[in-house]
């Protein structure tokens, strides 16, 4: 299955047009923000230091989904979760589950999470993330 | 879009949200709508001191943070402790996306604390923590370092704030962002610290809906292509502004020296080739910038007494750095030039102001204006060692001398002689470029106090033998086009891709229906509400001088005439006798 993949972490300048990105990536729902974007790009320990970027690693047994009281969050075939929102009770569980803190808030409490659906990927100008085949 | 103003009363410690969808309609954001705020703050706008708990800072930004790429940059208005008059001065780093999602459009800081204090903005909370530990810490590096790892909003805050300059009130310096940004010129840093303020976060994770979906996604893709495909910001995407040192230099319009030359033997030691091909270690950008124009070297330093130990310092770099700091100081050594740009970072002060006094001072110095019982060392050009403790000294200002010109080299001349060979205009010490009529005239009637006012050194590079009044005429058309672009608030550098065309595009999708004549004349009214705000706060052509070695210096076109230089100011005067 395809999914986002990093391919150097150690080109990102810290720009954050994937987040961005992730939050127009709604067709039919774009936003203007960052509110729902599930990629954050951060400088390490200071911009000194460079830059890089966090979302969901796609994990096979993921602890987000286990500690989903009400079945909002449900692991996907082949790594990382499904997301229904009108289940999320906004607990904030998964947030604090999350050994490498790829879960954010939206700005109605709710998580934003990576879904892998690769379009950041388009409007990453430094060749820091790609959307290609990998093996499950 | 963002209309709500976020006000926070330091002296109260209080703050309250309003919503003025009047001023961002009718002015957009940036620096119109914040020309508007400062108004209305600044009732007796010429008898508030800049130093007072009067004063106010506006930070605002526009209508396409974060809509669209490039549109990074936060203005900062209030009024300069360095000229007295209207203080404008942009930065970007996150601070804009930061304003922006924490669901403001603007944000207005008033009043003053009665002790240390940084101030975070968490969307619809404001938090005043206590600042008096950190409030002495000299390093602004270090500074912003504390702040972000007690605070939280990693990757969508910016942390804004100071450093012993703004906290010694030095009259320009600057608020330092995500380390490699500032809010540089006229001395923003210097109120924040006359405010008992040392820092400013800002985070959020606001979001807002385009009117028109489908249109808006696509007019994003647009900008974006025209960004990272077109040759629109090649300038910037590969050498940076540092591209500019060879060809000014062997154009004759580096300053050098104070001024006494206009060429640099070792422009080629200090060129952005150089810097890249020896020193740069990463690029960085500004957020939602796909460019990452920050250039940033690493200097790997010995230390003083064991050997195969190394600290790497990594230092932003820029062409207003290595003109002030280098060849207007006469240092042609690449690590020295790099450690001298590195201490003022540290201090957070403003490099342009910083190098153009030490050059005054050195040519004082020279001639025997001033002695060692002043400058308490030897200051000779290229001496970058004595350079960088003169620089400690403007922060700690042990003695008179320094107390003066750490109020800048007109403050300074003028209790210490060499008005002459002073290089400021307006109180405010000149950009690194000596290209000719465009630039000088541009920096005595500029409106942002910058060489990116009216582009006057670009006029000059295809001078076409304007008389006074055409030039001061084509400086004006352009810098009221700027005033859109500093109200939207785009980077300058962007300003090849934001033409009309594209901003009337970009418009659309959010709802805004306008058109180029529509938008050339709110530039208009921006440009003039503005020279209106300079007047009230005292500005007057009268006052504006120039100092002789302008006149003394080859420029490009020649030596410069000092009959065309009043025409021109003359007919300035007009113009700002009718607004």
């Amino acid at each position: 299955m395809k999914r986002l993949v990093i391919k150097d972490l150690e080109k990102c300048v810290g720009c954050g047009l994937c987040m961005y990105a992730c939050s127009r990536r709604n067709a039919r729902d774009p936003e203007i923000g960052v509110s729902k974007s599930g990629i954050l790009a951060v400088s390490l320990s200071g911009f000194e230091r460079g830059a890089t970027i966090i979302f969901c690693r796609a994990c096979s047994e993921p602890p987000c989904a286990q500690v989903c009281p009400t079945g909002a969050m449900t692991p996907r075939k082949g790594g990382g979760v499904f997301f229904k929102e009108d289940l999320c009770i906004a607990c904030g569980n998964c947030m604090e589950a999350c050994t490498i803190g790829a879960i954010f808030r939206q700005e109605n409490g709710k998580p934003a999470v990576c879904v892998h659906c690769g379009y950041c990927a388009n409007y990453c100008p430094h060749g820091v993330l790609a959307y290609e085949e990998v093996k499950s | 879009m963002r209309s709500k103003v976020l006000t926070i009363d330091l002296s109260r410690y209080k703050y309250w949200v309003e919503d003025r969808k009047d001023l961002f309609e009718e002015y957009i954001g940036g620096v119109g709508v914040a020309v508007q705020l400062l108004k209305e703050e600044l009732e007796n706008a010429k008898g508030v001191d800049p130093l007072g708990e009067e004063n106010v800072i506006v930070f605002s930004t526009g209508p396409f943070t974060p809509a669209y790429p490039l549109a990074s940059k936060t203005v900062a208005l209030f009024k300069s402790p360095l000229t007295s008059n209207l203080g404008e001065s942009h930065a970007g780093g996150r601070s804009a996306a930061a304003i922006a999602n924490a669901g403001y459009g603007a944000i207005v800081i008033k009043g003053r604390s009665r002790k240390p204090v940084y101030v975070v903005v968490d969307e619809d909370k404001v938090h005043f923590r206590d600042g008096r530990v950190i409030w002495s810490i000299q390093d602004s590096i270090v500074t912003g370092r504390i702040i972000a790892e007690r605070e939280k909003g990693r990757g969508i805050r910016t942390v804004m704030r100071i450093g012993g300059g703004g906290l010694n009130l030095v009259r320009y310096a600057c608020v330092t962002t995500e380390t490699y940004r500032h809010f540089g010129r006229l001395g923003l840093g210097a109120v924040f610290g006359s405010k008992n303020l040392k820092a400013l976060v800002v985070m959020g994770r606001k979001s807002f809906k385009p009117k028109d979906k489908e249109n808006f996604r696509k007019v994003y893709d647009e900008i974006y292509d025209l960004a990272v495909k077109s040759d629109a910001m090649k300038k910037y995407h590969l050498l940076g502004t540092a591209v500019n040192v060879l060809p000014l230099n062997e154009f004759g319009g580096l300053p050098t020296k104070n001024l006494t030359e206009q060429r640099f033997d070792k422009a080629e030691e200090i060129s952005g080739e150089a810097l890249a091909e020896n020193n740069l270690g990463r690029r960085i950008a500004c957020a939602h910038c796909p460019v990452a124009c920050i250039h940033i070297a690493a200097l790997r330093e010995e230390y003083e007494t064991e050997k195969y130990f190394y600290k790497t310092l990594m230092i932003s770099y820029d062409y207003e750095l290595i003109y002030a700091l280098g060849s207007m100081l006469g240092v042609g050594s690449r690590e020295g030039l790099l450690k001298l740009i590195h201490r003022v970072e540290v201090y957070g002060l403003d490099a342009i102001s910083t190098g153009v006094c030490l050059a005054w001072a050195t040519e004082a110095y020279k001639r025997g204006l001033i002695s060692k019982n002043e400058t308490l060392l030897d200051l000779e050009f290229g001496n970058y060692e004595n350079y960088i403790k003169a620089v400690d000294y403007i922060v700690s200002q042990p003695n008179d001398f320094y107390k003066a010109l750490a109020k800048g080299v007109d403050e300074a001349s003028r209790i210490y002689g060499g008005r002459e060979f002073a290089m400021a205009f307006g109180r405010n010490e000149m950009p690194g470029y000596n290209t000719g009529y465009g630039a000088y005239i541009g920096y005595l009637i500029g409106l942002r106090h910058s060489h990116l006012d009216g582009a006057g050194y670009s006029i000059d590079q295809k001078w076409k033998d304007y008389s006074p009044k055409e030039l001061v005429d084509e400086l004006i058309r352009e810098e009221q086009w700027r005033q859109i672009l500093s109200s939207l608030v785009v980077c300058f550098f962007a300003r090849g891709i934001y033409k009309p065309e594209i901003v009337v595009k970009a418009f659309k999708p959010l709802g805004v229906e306008t058109d180029e004549n529509e938008l050339r004349e709110i530039g208009k009214k921006i440009y003039e509400e503005k020279l209106r705000l300079k007047k009230k706060m005292g500005f007057s052509v009268e006052d504006l001088q120039v100092p002789e070695r302008v006149f003394e210096a080859d420029t490009p076109q020649g030596k410069l005439s000092r009959d065309y230089v009043k025409e021109a100011l003359d007919y300035y005067k007009e113009i700002v006798s009718k607004i």
